[in-house]
């Protein structure tokens, strides 16, 4: 563990030096294992929000109430630590920099950790792919990567965030719907490739108001986490 | 050698035997896929096994059910590391569709609706060890599951249980799936911890 940054009451980034670990891409993954005195293991999949092939390698873990790794990662480890990792993993939730295409990130909650390695590439590149992040919070509080979001936002970056429990000063309240989608996002006649990353329900609600308004169903790319009941 | 992680102790949440090394005990059930999820009414569905001489047997929902549905009870895992205990099921016997066929290879490609595929060796979907579901806890499987079938193959996992599943092909040589073509295990095994290659 070379460094720890907060980024909330409940969530803080982990900058992990890792020599042996192969060349990463946005929007891949790495396994974290935990290993007790007595050698009982627990492990859980982290997204990278760290630049494709950026070294150290950055993780942005929420705590979970009744988690039990994520806990320890957000209030226990420390710096110097060592960290049993595994990865990077995955090859289809992800964003490569010869893509041109237009590219639509929408995010819920800790869902924005992959997205923003994204955009943190597609900004160390300079790729003149046009990107839009659509970006569904609690509470102003539970923002993650606030000041460099801000000072990303450009030409080829845009970025709306929209607050479903409590807004800022003279922002509304509300969750992501038919009408952000419609007016926010990227068109379907801009044939964007689409990445949506969040809770199930989230992202089930995202997909299928996508498909409502035209876009293709092979452009769009989801991630979810977390139990339906 | 392990690495130890100063001060962790663990939530012990399951010391449950049936638990597979790196797995924890989940009571929800997570979703994970890969794109969007396919909405097929049963009227439209059609499932179909095709030999490696390029034969073909197709099925409606009508015909499956009459192949004779069973109930199933039994545990799930899956690669992000959850498990699910004593979790309930219908559907109809992998065995009964091949059997109707007659053909055998050693390698088989399942297909599905939305594109998604995954391999698996003929030894693990043979013997009672795989169906075809479509019944959750007394009730129809929701699309988010993989509704209204997949395919149930608990001894692996649960990625090689591909969701929407509308054929399966048989091969005489493995071929890597969706997944696997990512970087994912040939085969799966969860005792074995057979994640990625």
């Amino acid at each position: 563990m070379a460094a720890i940054r907060p980024e909330t009451p409940t969530a803080r980034t982990l900058v992990l030096d890792a020599p042996e670990l192969g060349s990463t891409v946005a929007g891949q993954h790495i396994d974290i294992r935990l290993t007790a005195e007595d050698g009982y293991t627990a492990q859980r999949s982290y997204s990278l929000a760290s630049a494709t092939g950026a070294r150290p390698v950055e993780v942005t873990v929420e705590r979970f109430e009744d988690g039990e790794v994520s806990p320890y990662l957000v209030e226990d480890v420390g710096i110097g630590d060592p960290l049993e990792i595994r990865g990077p993993i995955g090859g289809w939730f992800v964003w490569r920099r010869e893509q041109e295409e237009p590219v639509q990130l929408v995010a819920g909650g800790s869902g924005i950790v992959p997205l923003m390695g994204m955009i943190r590439t597609h900004a160390a590149v300079g790729s003149t792919a046009p990107f839009r992040l659509l970006y569904g919070v609690q509470d102003p509080d539970r923002r993650y990567y606030r000041d460099e979001l801000v000072r990303l936002v450009g030409p080829g970056l845009r970025v709306d965030v929209r607050y479903s429990r409590r807004a800022p000063d003279g922002l509304p309240v509300g969750r992501i719907g038919a009408a952000e989608l419609a007016t926010l996002a990227l068109s379907p006649e801009q044939q964007p490739t689409i990445y949506v990353c969040g809770p199930t329900g989230f992202v089930e609600a995202i997909a299928d108001g996508l498909l409502r308004l035209g876009h293709a169903p092979e452009r769009i790319r989801t991630e979810r986490f977390g139990p339906t009941g | 050698m392990a690495v130890f992680s100063p001060g962790f102790r663990g939530r012990r949440r399951s010391t449950n035997p049936a638990l597979p090394p790196g797995q924890y005990e989940e009571h929800g059930f997570p979703v994970l896929s890969a794109g969007i999820t396919p909405r097929i009414r049963e009227d439209d569905w059609r499932f179909s096994l095709t030999t490696t001489s390029g034969e073909s047997r197709e099925w409606s929902w009508a015909d499956m059910m009459a192949l004779g549905p069973e109930t199933i009870s039994t545990d799930i895992h899956c690669v992000t590391s959850w498990s699910k205990f004593g979790t309930s099921w219908r559907g109809v016997s992998v065995d009964k569709f091949l059997d109707s066929v007659g053909a055998d290879a050693p390698y088989v490609m399942a297909g599905c609706y939305g594109g998604y595929s995954t391999n698996l060796p003929m030894e693990d979907l043979r013997g009672g060890k795989a169906w075809v579901a479509f019944e959750f806890d007394g009730e129809p499987l929701r699309p988010e599951h993989g509704g209204p079938a997949r395919l149930l193959v608990p001894h692996l996992y649960f990625w090689k249980s591909a969701k929407w599943v509308n054929s399966l092909t048989l091969m005489e040589h493995d071929r890597a799936g969706f997944w696997e073509s990512l970087g994912y295990h040939m085969h799966g095994d969860p005792w074995l911890e057979e994640r990625y290659r």
